[in-house]
Protein backbone atom coordinates (compact mmCIF):
# COMPACT_ATOMS: atom_id res chain seq x y z
CA UNK A 1 0.00 0.00 0.00
CA UNK A 2 2.64 2.34 1.58
CA UNK A 3 5.27 3.34 -1.51
CA UNK A 4 8.17 4.63 0.18
CA UNK A 5 11.75 3.71 -1.50
CA UNK A 6 14.64 4.39 1.20
CA UNK A 7 17.17 3.94 -1.07
CA UNK A 8 15.63 6.92 -2.89
CA UNK A 9 14.82 8.70 0.44
CA UNK A 10 18.91 8.32 1.47
CA UNK A 11 20.70 8.95 -1.67
CA UNK A 12 18.39 11.64 -3.89
CA UNK A 13 15.94 13.08 -1.40
CA UNK A 14 18.21 14.16 1.86
CA UNK A 15 20.91 15.31 -0.15
CA UNK A 16 19.24 17.91 -2.12
CA UNK A 17 16.82 18.59 1.34
CA UNK A 18 19.90 19.44 3.35
CA UNK A 19 21.23 22.25 0.59
CA UNK A 20 17.84 23.87 -0.05
CA UNK A 21 17.67 23.68 3.98
CA UNK A 22 20.49 26.33 4.19
CA UNK A 23 18.38 29.15 2.01
CA UNK A 24 15.38 28.57 4.02
CA UNK A 25 17.49 29.27 7.09
CA UNK A 26 19.07 31.80 5.74
CA UNK A 27 15.79 33.73 4.35
CA UNK A 28 14.42 33.53 7.64
CA UNK A 29 17.13 34.72 9.69
CA UNK A 30 17.45 37.61 7.30
CA UNK A 31 13.53 38.61 6.75
CA UNK A 32 13.96 38.31 10.44
CA UNK A 33 16.36 40.68 11.14
CA UNK A 34 14.85 43.28 8.59
CA UNK A 35 11.34 42.69 9.74
CA UNK A 36 12.47 43.95 13.13
CA UNK A 37 14.16 46.84 12.24
CA UNK A 38 10.77 47.94 9.77
CA UNK A 39 8.25 47.26 12.59
CA UNK A 40 10.55 49.66 15.02
CA UNK A 41 10.27 52.24 11.97
CA UNK A 42 6.58 51.50 11.55
CA UNK A 43 6.14 51.70 15.44
CA UNK A 44 7.72 54.79 15.59
CA UNK A 45 5.96 56.43 12.79
CA UNK A 46 2.49 55.34 14.17
CA UNK A 47 3.44 56.44 17.39
CA UNK A 48 4.49 60.13 15.91
CA UNK A 49 3.17 62.80 17.50
CA UNK A 50 2.05 64.53 13.80
CA UNK A 51 -1.20 63.36 13.16
CA UNK A 52 -1.21 62.41 9.21
CA UNK A 53 1.87 60.30 9.32
CA UNK A 54 0.50 58.58 12.57
CA UNK A 55 -2.61 58.03 10.37
CA UNK A 56 -0.93 56.61 6.97
CA UNK A 57 0.94 55.05 9.17
CA UNK A 58 -1.46 52.94 10.48
CA UNK A 59 -3.34 52.35 7.22
CA UNK A 60 -0.20 51.15 5.88
CA UNK A 61 -0.06 48.70 8.49
CA UNK A 62 -3.54 47.62 8.15
CA UNK A 63 -3.24 46.85 4.60
CA UNK A 64 -0.12 44.64 4.76
CA UNK A 65 -1.93 42.79 8.00
CA UNK A 66 -5.28 42.53 5.61
CA UNK A 67 -3.89 41.06 2.79
CA UNK A 68 -2.36 37.82 1.90
CA UNK A 69 2.01 37.18 1.79
CA UNK A 70 1.53 34.97 -1.30
CA UNK A 71 0.27 38.08 -3.21
CA UNK A 72 2.24 40.64 -1.99
CA UNK A 73 5.28 38.09 -3.10
CA UNK A 74 3.81 37.94 -6.25
CA UNK A 75 3.23 41.77 -6.28
CA UNK A 76 6.76 42.65 -5.54
CA UNK A 77 7.99 39.66 -7.98
CA UNK A 78 5.95 41.00 -10.76
CA UNK A 79 5.97 44.74 -10.18
CA UNK A 80 9.55 45.42 -9.63
CA UNK A 81 11.14 44.51 -12.44
CA UNK A 82 8.65 46.75 -14.60
CA UNK A 83 9.56 49.68 -12.78
CA UNK A 84 13.29 49.04 -13.45
CA UNK A 85 14.29 47.40 -10.56
CA UNK A 86 15.73 43.74 -10.74
CA UNK A 87 16.05 41.64 -7.81
CA UNK A 88 17.06 38.04 -7.78
CA UNK A 89 14.11 36.03 -6.34
CA UNK A 90 15.36 35.25 -3.54
CA UNK A 91 15.97 39.26 -2.35
CA UNK A 92 12.53 40.05 -3.90
CA UNK A 93 11.51 37.28 -1.53
CA UNK A 94 12.70 38.13 1.52
CA UNK A 95 12.17 41.77 0.67
CA UNK A 96 8.08 41.02 0.80
CA UNK A 97 8.48 38.42 3.96
CA UNK A 98 10.34 41.24 5.75
CA UNK A 99 7.51 44.16 4.72
CA UNK A 100 5.07 41.82 5.70
CA UNK A 101 6.40 41.00 9.08
CA UNK A 102 7.26 44.81 10.14
CA UNK A 103 3.89 45.18 9.83
CA UNK A 104 2.87 42.84 12.65
CA UNK A 105 6.12 43.37 14.95
CA UNK A 106 4.72 47.25 15.06
CA UNK A 107 1.99 45.57 16.75
CA UNK A 108 4.06 43.88 19.34
CA UNK A 109 6.34 46.58 19.70
CA UNK A 110 3.61 49.13 20.18
CA UNK A 111 2.00 46.46 22.86
CA UNK A 112 5.28 46.07 24.56
CA UNK A 113 5.98 49.53 25.34
CA UNK A 114 2.25 50.78 25.97
CA UNK A 115 2.52 48.06 28.98
CA UNK A 116 4.98 50.04 30.79
CA UNK A 117 2.73 52.15 33.16
CA UNK A 118 2.38 55.62 32.54
CA UNK A 119 3.55 56.56 36.30
CA UNK A 120 7.34 55.12 35.07
CA UNK A 121 7.62 58.05 32.56
CA UNK A 122 6.69 60.79 35.00
CA UNK A 123 8.63 59.43 37.41
CA UNK A 124 11.63 59.29 35.26
CA UNK A 125 10.59 63.38 34.43
CA UNK A 126 9.91 63.87 37.74
CA UNK A 127 13.82 62.48 38.65
CA UNK A 128 15.07 64.61 35.91
CA UNK A 129 16.39 61.90 33.47
CA UNK A 130 17.64 61.97 30.53
CA UNK A 131 15.68 60.87 27.44
CA UNK A 132 18.70 58.34 26.40
CA UNK A 133 18.46 57.20 30.16
CA UNK A 134 14.61 57.37 30.39
CA UNK A 135 14.37 54.42 27.56
CA UNK A 136 17.75 52.79 28.29
CA UNK A 137 16.99 51.89 32.04
CA UNK A 138 13.84 52.16 32.24
CA UNK A 139 11.69 51.81 29.26
CA UNK A 140 13.45 49.01 27.40
CA UNK A 141 14.13 46.58 30.15
CA UNK A 142 10.64 46.92 31.11
CA UNK A 143 8.51 46.33 28.07
CA UNK A 144 11.20 43.67 27.14
CA UNK A 145 9.12 41.12 28.69
CA UNK A 146 5.84 41.20 26.78
CA UNK A 147 7.93 41.73 23.89
CA UNK A 148 10.46 38.93 23.39
CA UNK A 149 8.45 35.69 23.47
CA UNK A 150 5.78 37.49 20.84
CA UNK A 151 9.11 38.44 18.79
CA UNK A 152 9.70 34.84 19.00
CA UNK A 153 6.70 33.41 17.67
CA UNK A 154 6.82 35.63 14.56
CA UNK A 155 10.60 34.01 13.96
CA UNK A 156 8.68 30.66 14.15
CA UNK A 157 5.88 32.17 11.51
CA UNK A 158 8.50 33.25 9.07
CA UNK A 159 10.32 29.93 8.80
CA UNK A 160 6.94 28.64 8.40
CA UNK A 161 6.23 31.47 6.04
CA UNK A 162 9.37 30.62 3.19
CA UNK A 163 7.65 28.14 1.69
CA UNK A 164 5.79 30.69 -0.20
CA UNK A 165 9.19 31.66 -1.78
CA UNK A 166 8.86 28.42 -3.88
CA UNK A 167 6.18 29.81 -5.92
CA UNK A 168 8.32 32.50 -7.36
CA UNK A 169 11.37 29.69 -7.99
CA UNK A 170 13.37 30.09 -4.77
CA UNK A 171 15.49 27.18 -4.26
CA UNK A 172 14.49 26.75 -0.60
CA UNK A 173 13.14 23.48 1.08
CA UNK A 174 9.52 23.16 -0.72
CA UNK A 175 10.86 23.91 -4.00
CA UNK A 176 13.74 21.40 -3.96
CA UNK A 177 11.05 18.50 -2.56
CA UNK A 178 8.61 20.06 -5.43
CA UNK A 179 11.44 19.67 -8.13
CA UNK A 180 12.50 16.49 -6.90
CA UNK A 181 8.93 15.29 -7.31
CA UNK A 182 8.28 16.55 -11.13
CA UNK A 183 11.64 14.75 -11.83
CA UNK A 184 11.49 11.51 -10.57
CA UNK A 185 7.34 11.33 -10.14
CA UNK A 186 7.51 10.66 -6.40
CA UNK A 187 6.18 12.78 -4.35
CA UNK A 188 6.22 11.03 -0.79
CA UNK A 189 9.32 10.95 0.08
CA UNK A 190 10.63 14.75 -0.32
CA UNK A 191 7.29 16.38 0.82
CA UNK A 192 7.23 14.33 3.81
CA UNK A 193 10.93 14.75 4.77
CA UNK A 194 10.34 18.68 4.38
CA UNK A 195 7.27 18.32 6.77
CA UNK A 196 8.97 16.70 9.14
CA UNK A 197 11.77 19.13 9.00
CA UNK A 198 9.14 21.87 9.59
CA UNK A 199 7.78 20.09 12.69
CA UNK A 200 11.33 19.48 13.80
CA UNK A 201 12.66 23.11 14.00
CA UNK A 202 9.09 24.34 14.70
CA UNK A 203 9.53 22.13 18.09
CA UNK A 204 13.52 22.92 18.59
CA UNK A 205 12.65 26.45 18.13
CA UNK A 206 9.45 27.03 19.91
CA UNK A 207 11.25 25.40 22.82
CA UNK A 208 14.08 28.25 22.53
CA UNK A 209 11.95 30.68 22.33
CA UNK A 210 10.65 29.50 25.82
CA UNK A 211 14.50 29.35 27.17
CA UNK A 212 14.88 32.99 25.67
CA UNK A 213 11.84 34.23 27.51
CA UNK A 214 12.78 33.09 30.96
CA UNK A 215 15.91 34.55 30.81
CA UNK A 216 14.37 37.73 29.93
CA UNK A 217 12.10 37.45 32.42
CA UNK A 218 14.92 36.82 35.12
CA UNK A 219 17.59 38.53 34.25
CA UNK A 220 15.98 41.83 33.58
CA UNK A 221 12.86 41.76 36.44
CA UNK A 222 14.85 40.10 39.41
CA UNK B 1 -15.34 51.34 14.33
CA UNK B 2 -17.15 53.55 11.98
CA UNK B 3 -14.27 55.03 10.47
CA UNK B 4 -13.41 51.54 9.19
CA UNK B 5 -16.61 51.43 8.00
CA UNK B 6 -16.13 54.42 5.88
CA UNK B 7 -13.08 53.32 4.41
CA UNK B 8 -14.00 50.15 3.17
CA UNK B 9 -17.22 51.63 1.49
CA UNK B 10 -14.91 54.17 0.44
CA UNK B 11 -12.51 51.23 -1.10
CA UNK B 12 -15.43 50.25 -2.72
CA UNK B 13 -16.75 53.09 -4.44
CA UNK B 14 -12.92 53.55 -4.89
CA UNK B 15 -13.34 49.98 -7.20
CA UNK B 16 -16.37 50.81 -8.76
CA UNK B 17 -15.13 54.65 -9.76
CA UNK B 18 -11.79 52.52 -11.29
CA UNK B 19 -14.58 50.19 -13.14
CA UNK B 20 -16.40 52.83 -14.57
CA UNK B 21 -13.42 55.31 -15.23
CA UNK B 22 -11.54 52.60 -17.28
CA UNK B 23 -14.11 50.05 -17.98
CA UNK B 24 -12.24 49.18 -20.65
CA UNK B 25 -9.35 48.50 -19.33
CA UNK B 26 -10.55 46.39 -16.41
CA UNK B 27 -12.96 44.67 -18.54
CA UNK B 28 -10.40 42.22 -19.63
CA UNK B 29 -9.37 40.72 -16.55
CA UNK B 30 -11.78 41.61 -13.46
CA UNK B 31 -14.50 38.73 -14.89
CA UNK B 32 -11.57 36.29 -14.70
CA UNK B 33 -10.82 37.38 -10.86
CA UNK B 34 -14.00 37.65 -9.49
CA UNK B 35 -14.64 34.14 -10.54
CA UNK B 36 -11.59 33.23 -8.39
CA UNK B 37 -13.23 35.28 -5.90
CA UNK B 38 -16.15 32.93 -6.42
CA UNK B 39 -13.68 30.12 -5.31
CA UNK B 40 -12.29 31.41 -2.84
CA UNK B 41 -14.97 32.43 -1.41
CA UNK B 42 -16.13 29.03 -1.22
CA UNK B 43 -13.32 27.65 -0.40
CA UNK B 44 -13.10 30.07 2.76
CA UNK B 45 -16.85 29.08 3.88
CA UNK B 46 -16.29 25.24 3.66
CA UNK B 47 -12.03 25.28 5.28
CA UNK B 48 -13.77 27.70 8.17
CA UNK B 49 -16.36 25.73 9.57
CA UNK B 50 -14.29 22.56 9.95
CA UNK B 51 -11.58 25.04 11.73
CA UNK B 52 -14.17 25.91 14.02
CA UNK B 53 -15.19 22.52 14.79
CA UNK B 54 -11.83 21.65 15.03
CA UNK B 55 -10.82 24.26 17.30
CA UNK B 56 -13.58 23.38 19.54
CA UNK B 57 -13.05 20.03 19.54
CA UNK B 58 -9.21 19.51 19.95
CA UNK B 59 -8.81 22.77 22.59
CA UNK B 60 -11.72 21.24 24.70
CA UNK B 61 -9.90 17.41 24.20
CA UNK B 62 -6.96 19.03 25.44
CA UNK B 63 -8.62 19.42 28.81
CA UNK B 64 -10.20 15.89 29.12
CA UNK B 65 -9.45 13.75 31.71
CA UNK B 66 -9.08 10.67 29.83
CA UNK B 67 -5.05 10.87 28.92
CA UNK B 68 -5.51 9.46 25.43
CA UNK B 69 -7.80 12.02 24.22
CA UNK B 70 -5.51 14.41 25.94
CA UNK B 71 -2.52 13.19 24.20
CA UNK B 72 -4.40 12.79 20.80
CA UNK B 73 -5.35 16.63 21.06
CA UNK B 74 -1.50 17.60 21.82
CA UNK B 75 -0.29 15.81 18.85
CA UNK B 76 -2.67 17.03 16.47
CA UNK B 77 -2.20 20.92 18.16
CA UNK B 78 1.89 20.38 17.28
CA UNK B 79 1.99 18.49 14.57
CA UNK B 80 -0.47 21.56 12.54
CA UNK B 81 0.86 24.30 14.28
CA UNK B 82 4.14 22.17 13.62
CA UNK B 83 4.09 22.29 10.26
CA UNK B 84 4.06 24.63 7.42
CA UNK B 85 0.75 25.13 5.43
CA UNK B 86 1.96 25.05 1.98
CA UNK B 87 3.59 21.73 2.77
CA UNK B 88 0.50 20.26 4.31
CA UNK B 89 -1.45 20.96 1.37
CA UNK B 90 1.00 18.93 -0.72
CA UNK B 91 1.38 16.17 0.91
CA UNK B 92 -2.50 15.64 1.18
CA UNK B 93 -2.43 16.33 -2.17
CA UNK B 94 0.44 14.69 -3.55
CA UNK B 95 1.22 11.99 -0.77
CA UNK B 96 -1.71 11.03 0.62
CA UNK B 97 -2.92 9.09 -2.76
CA UNK B 98 -0.41 6.92 -2.61
CA UNK B 99 -1.66 6.00 1.37
CA UNK B 100 -5.06 5.34 -1.07
CA UNK B 101 -6.74 8.23 -0.12
CA UNK B 102 -7.61 10.06 -2.96
CA UNK B 103 -9.30 13.76 -2.42
CA UNK B 104 -10.32 16.13 -4.82
CA UNK B 105 -8.63 19.31 -5.38
CA UNK B 106 -11.05 21.03 -3.66
CA UNK B 107 -11.58 18.71 -0.36
CA UNK B 108 -7.28 18.77 -0.21
CA UNK B 109 -7.30 22.66 0.25
CA UNK B 110 -10.61 22.21 2.84
CA UNK B 111 -8.84 19.60 4.80
CA UNK B 112 -5.98 21.26 5.25
CA UNK B 113 -6.88 24.59 6.13
CA UNK B 114 -9.40 23.38 8.31
CA UNK B 115 -6.36 21.19 10.18
CA UNK B 116 -4.35 23.33 10.12
CA UNK B 117 -6.47 26.51 11.45
CA UNK B 118 -7.83 24.37 13.85
CA UNK B 119 -5.07 23.76 15.50
CA UNK B 120 -4.62 27.44 16.05
CA UNK B 121 -8.09 27.57 17.26
CA UNK B 122 -7.74 25.16 19.81
CA UNK B 123 -5.01 26.98 21.94
CA UNK B 124 -7.59 29.89 21.82
CA UNK B 125 -10.26 27.76 22.86
CA UNK B 126 -8.27 25.89 25.35
CA UNK B 127 -7.68 29.43 27.18
CA UNK B 128 -11.41 30.47 26.80
CA UNK B 129 -12.15 27.34 28.67
CA UNK B 130 -10.02 28.07 31.50
CA UNK B 131 -10.39 31.55 31.62
CA UNK B 132 -14.06 30.02 32.97
CA UNK B 133 -13.51 30.77 36.80
CA UNK B 134 -12.95 27.45 38.55
CA UNK B 135 -16.12 28.05 40.90
CA UNK B 136 -18.83 27.52 38.28
CA UNK B 137 -17.45 24.34 37.56
CA UNK B 138 -17.64 23.31 41.56
CA UNK B 139 -20.98 25.10 41.51
CA UNK B 140 -22.31 22.69 38.75
CA UNK B 141 -20.46 20.00 40.83
CA UNK B 142 -22.49 21.13 44.01
CA UNK B 143 -25.61 20.73 42.04
CA UNK B 144 -25.07 17.11 40.93
CA UNK B 145 -24.85 18.53 37.40
CA UNK B 146 -23.34 15.92 35.22
CA UNK B 147 -19.52 16.61 33.74
CA UNK B 148 -20.77 16.57 29.99
CA UNK B 149 -23.68 18.94 30.60
CA UNK B 150 -21.68 21.41 32.84
CA UNK B 151 -18.92 21.40 30.00
CA UNK B 152 -22.04 22.16 27.17
CA UNK B 153 -24.27 24.04 29.24
CA UNK B 154 -22.49 26.07 31.34
CA UNK B 155 -18.61 26.37 30.53
CA UNK B 156 -18.89 26.35 26.80
CA UNK B 157 -21.28 29.43 26.75
CA UNK B 158 -18.77 31.09 29.18
CA UNK B 159 -15.66 30.68 27.06
CA UNK B 160 -17.30 31.52 23.45
CA UNK B 161 -17.64 35.68 24.51
CA UNK B 162 -13.46 35.26 25.20
CA UNK B 163 -12.79 32.95 21.91
CA UNK B 164 -14.16 35.31 19.60
CA UNK B 165 -11.68 37.58 19.27
CA UNK B 166 -8.86 35.24 19.01
CA UNK B 167 -10.96 32.60 16.38
CA UNK B 168 -12.06 36.20 14.49
CA UNK B 169 -8.36 36.98 13.95
CA UNK B 170 -7.33 33.54 13.11
CA UNK B 171 -10.00 33.32 10.37
CA UNK B 172 -8.59 36.61 8.54
CA UNK B 173 -5.50 34.86 8.78
CA UNK B 174 -7.06 31.79 7.23
CA UNK B 175 -9.30 33.78 4.42
CA UNK B 176 -5.16 35.30 3.50
CA UNK B 177 -3.82 31.72 3.43
CA UNK B 178 -6.65 30.39 1.20
CA UNK B 179 -4.06 32.11 -1.73
CA UNK B 180 -1.88 29.54 -1.00
CA UNK B 181 -4.94 26.94 -2.49
CA UNK B 182 -3.89 27.60 -6.60
CA UNK B 183 -0.84 24.54 -5.04
CA UNK B 184 -3.65 21.99 -5.33
CA UNK B 185 -4.76 23.45 -8.95
CA UNK B 186 -7.34 25.55 -7.50
CA UNK B 187 -7.89 28.90 -9.51
CA UNK B 188 -8.23 31.15 -6.48
CA UNK B 189 -8.32 35.24 -6.78
CA UNK B 190 -4.23 34.96 -6.50
CA UNK B 191 -4.07 31.90 -9.29
CA UNK B 192 -6.50 33.97 -11.56
CA UNK B 193 -4.24 37.03 -11.13
CA UNK B 194 -0.82 34.85 -11.93
CA UNK B 195 -2.64 33.69 -14.95
CA UNK B 196 -3.96 36.99 -15.96
CA UNK B 197 -0.75 38.55 -15.54
CA UNK B 198 0.63 36.21 -18.18
CA UNK B 199 -1.81 36.79 -20.17
CA UNK B 200 -2.40 40.95 -20.00
CA UNK B 201 0.74 41.81 -18.36
CA UNK B 202 -1.43 44.42 -16.68
CA UNK B 203 0.75 43.79 -13.72
CA UNK B 204 0.03 46.62 -11.09
CA UNK B 205 -3.81 46.63 -12.21
CA UNK B 206 -4.25 43.09 -11.66
CA UNK B 207 -2.37 42.41 -8.32
CA UNK B 208 -3.61 45.89 -6.66
CA UNK B 209 -6.86 44.75 -7.77
CA UNK B 210 -6.05 41.08 -6.20
CA UNK B 211 -5.22 43.02 -2.54
CA UNK B 212 -7.91 45.06 -2.63
CA UNK B 213 -10.41 42.34 -2.83
CA UNK B 214 -8.54 40.63 -0.32
CA UNK B 215 -8.54 43.93 1.82
CA UNK B 216 -12.22 43.81 1.54
CA UNK B 217 -12.54 39.90 2.49
CA UNK B 218 -10.54 40.68 6.03
CA UNK B 219 -12.43 43.81 6.94
CA UNK B 220 -15.54 41.84 6.57
CA UNK B 221 -14.61 39.47 9.00
CA UNK B 222 -13.41 42.26 11.40
CA UNK B 223 -16.47 43.59 11.48
CA UNK B 224 -18.03 40.01 11.64
CA UNK B 225 -16.39 39.36 14.62
CA UNK B 226 -16.42 42.87 16.58
CA UNK B 227 -20.33 42.77 15.94
CA UNK B 228 -20.31 39.17 17.54
CA UNK B 229 -17.96 39.96 20.45
CA UNK B 230 -20.77 43.08 20.96
CA UNK B 231 -23.43 40.88 20.71
CA UNK B 232 -22.05 38.11 22.90
CA UNK B 233 -21.02 40.08 26.04
CA UNK B 234 -23.94 42.98 26.22
CA UNK B 235 -25.23 41.11 29.34
CA UNK B 236 -21.45 42.06 31.25
CA UNK B 237 -20.98 44.36 33.00
CA UNK B 238 -18.25 47.43 31.39
CA UNK B 239 -15.69 47.74 33.70
CA UNK B 240 -15.20 51.59 34.38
Amino acid sequence: MMDWRWDFTFDVVLPRLWEAAGITVYATVVSFAFALVGGLILMLLKMSAFKPISFVASEVIEFIRGTPLLVQIFFLFFVLPQVGITLPPLTTGIMAIAIYNSALTAEVYRAGLQAVPRGQWEAAVALNLSPYRTFRKIIIPQSLPPIVPALGNYLIAIFKETPLLSFVAVGEIMHASKLIGSEYYRFNEAVTIAGIFFLVMSLVSAALVRAAENYVKRSILH
Amino acid sequence: MTFRLAAIAALIAFLFGLTVATFSELRVFLPALLRGATVTIEISIMSALLFWAMSFIAGIGRLNPIAPIRWASTVYIEVFRGTSLLVILFWFFFVLPSFGVVLTPTQAAVLGLGLNFGAYGAEVVRGAVTAVPSGQKEASAALNIPDWKCMLRIVIPQAIPVAIPGLSNLTIEMIKATALVSAVTLVDITFASVQQNQIHYRTLDIFLVALIIYYCFSQLIRFGGAILEARTTRHLARGQ
